[in-house]
Formats: structure tokens, sequence, C-alpha cells
């Protein structure tokens, strides 16, 4: 048998980080488990999401920030829609998800890569290069062929521009001044990963 | 007349999705919604800014709150879900003080608004409405069984979004009906299809999008009409290896709504551009044609027989039982 000292765990400092963080009053969850049974991801979580609560609730920081469910959370928006104490529960996961970042986790690392692929091709070209993204993900990822079944479809009915489709305007320089004020952002405590 | 409306494409209207933006203009402008390009517009942020940062995607997002607001539109209209809330997000946020200053700084200009934003589902469905588009018909969907696929964050979160309903959708339905297609009763309206997971984990997104098509099919639909651009590619373009996970051979297409719309409206092929699907629409139409065609038929011999068992031919066989 397993003895869990619940007050060990308890890191009261997380629990006010997360509460914060995401605007949301933690205390309110009641465990209905309603959350969980309208998550079409349980099936792939670690621990599934009603109990990520509990765990925020108890201040186990170190298992909610190294669980695999925040990163496979979609933000479907089902567990928030359907909370019966009006919890954004899609907001905390994103916090956690923060939260990890900050700490260095990222158990799926494929996850975390294509978030931020995705956004070093919108502060390159202002807007999202689809075919460069795929093609950076592909080789980066490790399974470079996933997708290369697509190609065919997606090139004979034009679905792939070679070139990005760049703003007309100053919006391409603005949005990687965006990015480069993020980085360089002295006071908001999640910059340092994007570097 | 109302205020202008602005137009927010998003990225990927500009691409894979490019069907979408255009049928999405075409039906805008049959129908009467005057719309104009927010200026040179910028990523949303979309998903991945969220999970990264809330500033930095409330920056993203309120950028193009700016430049909405600066060519004078106090509501934008965009065809991507994922657009759409993030743009709602920015907008709902930037009320809150501090939130608002550490955007300001990033954008480095005062933020904007309020500026609304809605989808283009909305626009259609409030400022023309089911019975306007009825009038407009000139080649009714008759007898194409539809399943209408909302897709996850449309209408959700409620608080949000503030359309329609959260569990249950109906705009598309209406719309729909009303161009003459046959609504399928559809309770995966607002499941996920495992949205951007297509990349980096296949076997979820396999799993998800194989879910929303078996029920499709178990509901009998010709076509699965879809508002979102991920929905559409994970059930389209990926539908090879979705099939491949699923063991299942399901060959029903996803036009976008619009594009349906389009269609009844009589406009052009190059206002609908359908031969961008992966799986081609005509064979559902197709099929629709000769059932219609076979009931007529059927209809047409029982009026020719003396009446016998009248009330019972009067109802209609549901597609989902």
């Amino acid at each position: 048998m397993q003895t869990i000292d619940l007050a060990a765990d308890r890191d009261q400092a997380f629990m006010d980080a997360v509460a914060r963080e995401s605007g949301q009053e933690l205390t309110s969850c009641y465990q209905c488990g309603n959350c969980t049974a309208g998550c079409v991801y349980t099936h792939d979580y670690d621990i599934p999401v009603h109990q990520v609560m509990r765990l925020v609730q108890l201040g186990h920081k170190e298992r909610v920030l190294s669980c695999r469910s925040i990163w496979l959370c979609a933000t479907c928006q089902a567990c928030t829609t359907r909370c019966p104490n009006n919890i954004e529960v899609a907001t905390v996961m994103d916090v956690l998800r923060h939260m990890a970042r900050r700490e260095g986790k990222g158990p799926e690392r494929l996850v975390k890569s294509f978030a931020d692929g995705f956004l070093a091709s919108v502060a390159r070209h202002g807007r999202v290069f689809e075919a460069g993204l795929a093609a950076v993900f592909a080789i980066k990822s490790g399974k470079p062929l996933q997708d290369a079944g697509l190609g065919p479809a997606m090139l004979s009915r034009g679905k792939l521009a070679f070139v990005p489709h760049t703003p007309e305007g100053k919006g391409k320089a603005e949005v990687a001044e965006i990015f480069r004020r993020f980085r360089e952002g002295a006071h908001a405590p999640a910059r340092e990963e994007q570097k | 007349m109302s205020a202008p409306l602005g137009y927010y494409p998003g990225c990927s209207q500009t691409g894979t999705a490019a069907e979408y933006d255009i049928s999405t203009r075409a039906c805008l402008k049959a129908l009467g919604v005057a719309i104009s390009d927010v200026p040179d517009w910028t990523c949303c942020g979309s998903t991945p800014a969220h999970t990264v940062d809330h500033h930095l995607a409330g920056a993203l997002a309120a950028r193009n709150l700016v430049q909405a607001e600066a060519a004078g539109f106090s509501r934008v209209a965009t065809p991507c879900p994922s657009c759409l809330a993030a743009l709602k997000t920015a907008d709902r946020r930037l009320a809150e003080p501090e939130y608002r200053a550490e955007v300001e700084r990033l954008l480095d200009r005062p933020a904007p608004g309020p500026v609304e934003a809605i989808s283009t589902l909305q626009a259609l469905y409030e400022q023309v409405g089911a019975d306007a588009v009825r009038q407009r018909v000139t080649k009714p969907l008759t007898g194409l069984r539809v399943a209408c696929y909302y897709g996850c964050i449309m209408n959700r979160p409620p608080a949000l979004m503030a359309f329609d309903d959260a569990e249950n959708p109906v705009a598309m339905d209406e719309l729909l009906a009303a161009c003459g297609a046959t609504v399928v009763e559809f309770p995966f309206k607002t499941e996920c299809c495992g949205a951007a997971f297509g990349m980096p984990r296949l076997d979820v997104m396999q799993r998800l999008s194989a879910r929303i098509l078996d029920m499709a099919a178990a509901c009998g639909a010709d076509a699965i009409a879809v508002a979102c651009p991920l929905c559409q590619m994970n059930l389209d373009l990926r539908r090879g290896q979705v099939n491949a996970a699923s063991g299942r051979n399901i060959q029903i297409p996803v036009p976008y709504f619009t594009q349906l719309m389009g269609l009844a409206l009589g406009l052009p092929e190059g206002d609908l551009r359908l031969d961008k699907l992966v799986l081609p629409l005509a064979p559902a139409l197709e099929a629709a044609r000769a059932r219609e065609a076979e009931r007529e038929k059927a209809k047409a011999a029982k009026a020719a027989k003396p009446a016998g068992n009248a009330a019972a031919d009067t109802k209609e066989a549901q597609p989902c039982a």
C-alpha cells in the first residue's frame, strides 16, 4: 500500500499562481466529474481533467506540471461549457501548460514543437505559412513521411501555396515586433521559453 | 443601412481552405451582406499562441482589432472559428486593466476596442436569415441528407461566443434546410475532430475524426457540412489516414456549408470551388437526385392506385432512427 502525505506535497504558491493566472476560483470545484465526462481526450490523458483540477486544489505542483494531459488538451471547451460552477477549466489547462513551459517540461515533445513551429512561422511571415510549417515540422518531428501521402491531393487541388501569403502593409514587421517585445518582456513571467 | 462589416479571412482561408473564403464571400455578396477586408490583417495567433502565453495571444489578435477599428469597423466577421475565438477572447480580456497594459506594451500602441467579432455563419443567419435565403434559392438541394457539423468552438464556451446554442446549435441546420436540404439529426454537432493534432499526434486525431465519420454514416448523411477549416482538413484531406486507422471505408464528402448554400443559390462553380474538395461532392448530389426521382415515382404510382393506406404513405422514413 502506498501512503500519500497530502500536506507534504502541498504547494500554496503554486495554488495561488494558478488561481491568479487563470482568474478562476479553483476552490469551487466539487469534483462532479462533468468535465471528464465530456472530454473526448480522456482516452489519451494520463490524468483525467477532473483529477487535474483536484491535484491543483491540493497543490501537487510536480504531478500536475509533469503530466501529459495538459499538452493533449485541445481547448475544445466542452469542460468549460459544462462546468456547473462556471470554472473555465480549459483556461486552467492553458495556464498549467504555460507553467510547465516555464519549468522546461514538455512530455508531449511534438505537441510543444508544433506550437513553437506555428508561432515561428507567424513571427517570420506575419501569417502562417502552411507549407513551410508542414515541411519544417516533418523534419523536426522525426516522422518526415507521416503526411507525405497528402501531397498529391493537395497539389492537384491547388491547396499548397509555395510562397507565404504576406500582409500587404506593415503587418509583417509589426508582428515581428510583437514577438520581439514578448521575448524581451521584463515583468511578465512567461518570457524565457520563447528564446 | 447597418454599419459596415469588416471581414477577417484568416490564414487557412488563403491556403488550404481557399474554397471556404471564396464561397463565403460569394454567399455574402449574393445575399446582400456588404463586407470589406480588414486592411493588412495578420495571424490571430490561433491555438498555438494561447497555449504559450495569454498576453502574446492577446496582442496578436488585438493587432487585427486595431486595424479593424482604424478602418472604421465596429464589427468584424470571420469564417474561421479559431480566429473568431482569438478575436473575441482578446476583445473581452482587454477590459481587464492589467491585461490591457501588457498587450499595449506588446503592441507599442493603445489597444483597440471594443470591437465585436462574429462568425460569417452568424452574419448569414442574423443579417440574412433562413426565410430570406429560402426565397433566393434557385437550385434546391432536395433530398440531400446533410449532417451539420459545427466543430467544437464555434459556439463554445457560450459566455464568450454568445451565439446559438452551445450543445445543439441550429443556425447552419436552418440555413441549409432553407436551401432545400434534408438536415439529419446529428448528435456530434460540437464534438472535437482532433483539431491541430493531425501533425503532432496523428493517432489522437484519427480516433476523434473517425467517431465523427461513424456517427455521420450512422445518421445516413450524404454529406457533412462544416464551418471550420481544421475540421474540414481532418475529415476530408486526412480521410485516408482516418479510414486506415478505423478500418472503415467511409466516403461521405465534407463541403463547407457555404459551398452548399452557394450551390442552392445557383452560383457558378468559380464561386464554390467544389473542385478543391478531396472527396467529390458530385456522387452525393447524384445519389440524392436518384433517391428523389425514385420517391417521386413511388408517389406517382401510389397516387394512381385507389386510396388504401394513404395515412401511412404520408409519413417519411427518417434517415436516422
